[in-house]
């Protein structure tokens, strides 16, 4: 392991007026950490932000919550107003890693965790005579396009990076259009879900819409949409500790059996939190039938490329879909 | 989950055959024991490999200065300066090695992840920088390590053979004829592989995570070129092994060159990615099998030609048919091996090795044949038990109730209110799916020696250099001196994992127990016996100058056999009284191969798996559910402990069924989901209920204890269960484990 710096900030604008090129901040370091351990980080210092006050879950003037970036997932999870009125958020954190893991993580270290690709975690991708990774070192290629790849996605793949986005939380804040609150060295600003983390396209090395030195402060959720509920559903080979294979959340209103409202959201199949406005006009409007689900669900899907070992994802995720839209619109 | 033990069969009325807590409980749970790892010595320095990044080709630069330059660095080992190590006597029973290879032999790569060099450094962090530092350059060959065998056209062995299979088989009326494939599993333990190495002159003790430190000290000495009196081996606690730590492997000795070299001592801890490349794995299996039967069931031919890789320079036999020939009556069998060289470590036993991965094969054929029959699974299997071993000769079996495990086990599971047809069976808005298998383990008594000693401060010692890999060896032996000595369990010590201890046998094979007991059982008798010889000539004592044939020993005291148990002495006071510390004896166990009362026997162990799956189509998940497994393994010492096993067996069936493969990546040779994040095991979420019965009846050719050992059988059978009851559920035949998603989506059932 190479050395480094470290400072610990007492305060954000001291985090941020701490930041050096190539530092990193670290929060639980449940992934920064590992990659370091790896060789994979190499930062030259570490910025410890976990003494600055951004532990809180409070409510907003509109009636949403606000999450202060170092909210611990497991007391995300287990946050009565989360658990009754973003019962998605809770149900995904929840099925994410392992207590231990959820006891560390942060909620702003979740939306930057790294991807669990095996080429991109070997000590020497990207390297003369390692596996090729555009993620690691652009231009390197991609090992995982011929290479192991069961789990990497189907969605939002380029010909450049085909790795999946591990998180689950992020799954149900796509669903939930949750918005990133950020502080950097220009001031404040706020950024939508769905502008947070970037298609790897040609430059897979470019994960999220932060600028260098950018602190995430918050996430914010939006008041509930009223009379809708919500679900998250996640399936895999083993039934904890492991990432998932497919995954959905669903925010859904349902009138008069018909869709009023919804919001669907894939994981374990997008290279970022995959947001699935096809299958949402699929839905809207529609009256909630297995049958329309099913039809959702294809849409979600349709442009699903996969590569030798992941073309089963399709169809998991199709069902995973549908699942829970059952579980989203029911009593 | 549900623990059951059929009555107590007798012998003595004490804590043996009774649930016993560990005696090192305490210790594991508050973290005084000591694994290897966890020596510290002043001074000590850390040793890290430099590993092979291809799998095959030779070495043509290995340039160190810039990791020599490095802080902290002290040493480089390779090729060219590591000084002679030898490999070991081949065929040496006493001295097994895991690899032919001595370590840094040669300048040739054979596979991804061999040591190629070795950084010591002063620390653990500066030894890995210093390591990735080293620059190898290569030149490489093609490698091959393809998953699949089937181009395999070598030699096959004839393992086993009787009448004419082939013939028979073309005539019988009803046939399966299926290939079934195993992948390749790392064992995994928690605990990582290390040594600690500290040498003092031409003498030297390594600490180790070692299954057996007898074989380990005498390897260790063959390689280092040392006098065996000289070689030392320590594993007081095992993170437990499942076989991977049952022989040495290259680093242990690479440690103890660089602690010679440095004159320090020397800690090298394999690290967890090291784990999937270098300490061995079960071996990928494909083996085909043939069965022909009337059409009542009864079996006509039996034919299981089996194929499984192996390293380069090792040729390492799975030994698929290990239980194949003697488990079912057959007039026509025939067992081949076939061995394919692909550029990977060595294979090693993994827990059950052979019977495991063998009977999968074999119990999923039975199964079909039963679909082909359109008969019950469990009835196949009475049509075809058998009294006798047919495989040598027809001897008799020791003690064999395997037509008991099955009736005791379909009647826990309810197995008659099974319906055959797929699908049929629902609870809760699931598909359920029921299937069963049998399961078979080899038993053995291995040549072994303990000593029991008393001493002055009114404990009592057992020795006996063989290890508790985590199963609760100590528990048994301090039970076993209990029953001998009547001294309570917390004033009894036992040490274990020591080489200068009295020669014990590796914990492999589940035969620690059915070998050591007779040995302690011995020890303890012989011990006695020198106790009442000191009563009687101890001047002072009540004892003294009674005939020793009239002293009897009870519950820790020496008195007249005609007198009260509370009266004479205890022999605490007699040593005290005759001015000892400590008296001690040695007993020995017999082979159960050298000895005339089991030569003619056949001996194994029994067992029937009954598993219940949870199927749900519309979101293609499979959990098993519900394991019924009960075992025929002799005389249960322990329940709890024993429990234990087979509870644990059964978790990691489940990881073996459905989720455990060391996926290579084809291009480099690496095992490219080397992480316990990525080789997915059975975790505690996916454990079944489990309701393990044990028939205990002691097996009589084993010894005075009956017992047969229960660390490997609970894992036989269970994947054959496993895929039929997925077949049961979902229709979804699986031949190739693990059962995965993508084969389940195939199902047609609703
Ligand atoms: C074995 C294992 C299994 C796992 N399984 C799952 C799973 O099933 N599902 C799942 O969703 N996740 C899973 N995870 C991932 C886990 O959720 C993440 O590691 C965790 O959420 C990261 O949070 P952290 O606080 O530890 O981040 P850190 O490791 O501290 O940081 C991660 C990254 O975020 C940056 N960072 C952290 N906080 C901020 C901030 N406030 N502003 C700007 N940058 C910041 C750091 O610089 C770093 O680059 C698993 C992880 C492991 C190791
Ligand atoms: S999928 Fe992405 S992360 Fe993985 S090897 Fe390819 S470029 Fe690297």
């Amino acid at each position: 392991m190479q050395s480094f710096g470290y400072v610990k900030a007492t305060g954000t604008d001291k985090a941020l007026a701490g930041f050096a090129v190539n530092a990193r901040f670290i929060a639980g370091g449940t992934t920064l950490v590992d990659l370091m351990k790896l060789g994979v980080e190499k930062p030259s210092g570490l910025v410890d932000i976990n003494l600055l006050p951004l532990d809180k879950i409070e409510p907003t003037a509109s009636g949403g919550l606000m999450i202060g970036a170092l909210v611990r997932n497991s007391d995300l999870a287990w946050n009565s107003t989360v658990k009754e009125r973003y019962a998605v958020l809770s149900q995904a954190l929840l099925s994410g890693a392992s207590p231990q893991l959820r006891n560390m993580a942060t909620t702003g270290g979740n939306l930057l965790q790294r991807v669990r690709c095996a080429y991109f975690r070997e000590p020497s991708a990207g390297q003369p005579g390692g596996y090729g990774c555009n993620k690691r070192v652009p231009g390197t290629g991609c090992a995982a396009m011929d290479g192991f790849h069961r789990v990497h996605a189907v969605l939002g793949t380029s010909e450049h990076c085909i790795a999946t986005h591990p998180s689950d939380m992020c799954v149900a804040m796509a669903a939930l259009e949750a918005v990133v609150h950020v502080e950097g060295p220009n001031g404040k600003r706020t950024i939508a879900f769905a502008d947070f983390h970037k298609l790897p396209a040609d430059t897979p090395q470019i994960e999220n819409a932060l600028a260098a030195g950018e602190l995430v402060t918050y996430v914010e959720l939006p008041k509930p949409v009223e009379g809708a509920k919500s679900a998250y559903l996640k399936l895999r080979d083993r039934a904890s500790y492991e990432f998932a294979l497919a995954s959905a959340a669903v925010v859904a209103r349902v009138e008069g059996g018909r869709v009023r409202y919804v919001r669907v959201a894939l994981g374990g199949v997008g290279t970022k939190p995959w947001r699935s406005h096809e299958a949402e006009a699929a839905l809207m409007g529609k009256e909630a039938t297995e049958a329309n689900f099913r039809a959702a669900a294809e849409a979600a899907l349709r442009h699903a490329k996969v590569r030798r070992d992941n073309a089963f994802k399709v169809e998991l995720a199709k069902r995973c879909v549908v699942r829970t839209l059952k579980l989203a619109t029911t009593a | 989950m549900d623990m059951t033990v059929a009555p107590d069969l007798g012998i003595g009325s004490s804590i043996v055959g009774k649930a016993t807590s560990r005696i090192d409980g305490p210790m594991k749970t508050t973290g005084a024991a000591e694994y290897a790892a966890d020596f510290h010595f002043p001074g000590m320095v850390h040793a890290v490999p430099v590993t092979a990044t291809i799998a095959s080709g030779r070495i043509v630069k290995l340039d160190s200065s810039v990791a020599e330059k490095m802080p902290g660095v002290l040493l480089v080992l390779d090729h060219g300066n590591v000084g002679k190590l030898y490999r070991t006597v081949p065929g040496d029973q006493n001295a097994t090695n895991s690899e032919v290879r001595a370590p840094l032999e040669d300048e040739i790569v054979r596979h991804w992840g061999q040591y190629v060099a070795v950084v010591v450094a002063n620390t653990l962090e500066q030894a890995t920088e210093a390591a990735a530092a080293v620059k190898v350059e290569y030149e490489a060959l093609p490698a091959n390590v393809k998953a699949s065998l089937a181009d395999y056209d070598g030699k096959r062995k004839s393992v086993s053979k009787r009448g004419d299979p082939d013939k028979a088989f073309e005539a019988a009326p009803v046939k399966v004829d299926q290939t079934y494939i195993t992948p390749v599993e790392t064992h995994s333990p928690i605990e990582l592989h290390a040594s600690v190495v500290v040498w003092d002159g031409d003498r030297v003790t390594m600490f180790e995570t070692s299954q057996g430190v007898v074989n380990h000290r005498v390897v260790m000495a063959q390689v280092l070129g040392l006098p065996v009196e000289n070689v030392r081996v320590v594993t007081r606690f095992l993170g437990s092994g499942f076989g991977g730590k049952l022989f040495p492997w290259p680093h242990a000795a690479l440690a103890a060159v660089a602690a010679k070299k440095l004159d320090k001592p020397v800690k090298l801890s394999v690290d967890r990615r090291m784990m999937f490349a270098s300490v061995g794995y079960r071996p990928r299996t494909e083996q085909r099998v043939k069965l022909g039967a009337t059409k009542d069931g009864k079996l006509l031919a039996v034919r299981h030609d089996y194929l499984n890789n192996t390293s380069i320079l090792d040729d390492y036999d799975e030994g698929c048919g290990e239980a194949t020939p003697y488990l079912y009556s057959v007039a026509n069998l025939e067992v081949t091996s076939g061995l394919v060289k692909r550029n990977m470590g060595a294979p090693m036993y993994m827990r059950g090795p052979g019977a495991v991965p063998g009977l999968y094969a074999t119990e999923a054929a039975m199964n079909e044949l039963a679909g082909e029959l359109g008969m019950d699974p469990v009835k196949l299997r009475f049509l075809n038990d058998t009294d006798k071993d047919e495989s040598a000769g027809g001897i008799p079996f020791s003690s064999r109730h395997y037509r008991e495990c099955l009736e005791t086990g379909a009647q826990k599971f309810g197995w008659e209110r099974r319906t055959p047809g797929i699908g049929s069976m629902r609870r809760d808005g699931k598909i359920l799916g029921w299937g069963m298998a049998g399961a078979s383990w080899v038993a053995l008594r291995l040549p072994c020696t303990a000593a029991v000693e008393f001493c002055d401060t009114g404990r009592v010692c057992v020795r006996c250099a063989t290890q508790d890999i985590g199963t609760g060896t100590y528990t048994v032996f301090a039970q076993v001196a209990h029953e001998k000595t009547g001294v309570p369990l917390d004033r009894i010590d036992v040490f274990l994992g020591d080489s200068s201890l009295p020669d014990g046998p590796t914990s492999g094979g589940s035969m620690v127990t059915g070998s050591v007991l007779n040995a302690i059982a011995r020890g303890a008798e012989n011990a006695i016996k020198k106790l009442q010889e000191l009563a009687a000539e101890t001047e002072g004592t009540p004892l003294n100058g009674a005939k020793v044939e009239t002293i009897a020993f009870t519950n820790g005291r020496l008195h007249a056999k005609d007198g009260a148990a509370g009266s004479g002495t205890s022999f605490s006071d007699l040593l005290k009284a005759a001015k000892l510390a400590r008296i001690s004896a040695e007993g020995k166990t017999l082979a159960t191969w050298e000895d005339p009362k089991s030569k003619g026997f056949s001996l194994h162990s029994y067992g029937a798996q009954f598993v219940e799956v949870e199927w749900e189509p519309e979101i293609a998940r499979l959990r098993v559910s519900r394991v019924v497994s009960v075992i025929d393994g002799g005389r249960i010492i322990n329940p709890k402990a024993a429990t234990n096993q087979i509870a644990g067996a059964v978790v990691m069936g489940v990881g073996m069924g459905l989720m455990e493969e060391t996926i290579y990546d084809e291009r480099t040779g690496q095992p490219i989901n080397g992480s316990m994040a990525d080789y997915l095991m059975a975790t505690c979420a996916d454990a079944p209920e489990i309701d393990v019965t044990f028939l205990n009846y002691p097996d009589p050719v084993m010894g005075e204890y009956g017992a047969r050992g229960v660390g490997e059988i609970g894992l036989a059978g269970i994947a054959s269960a496993i895929t039929a009851a997925v077949h049961h559920a979902t229709g979804v035949r699986v031949r190739e484990l693990p059962v995965r998603i993508e084969d389940l989506l195939e199902s047609k059932v609703v």
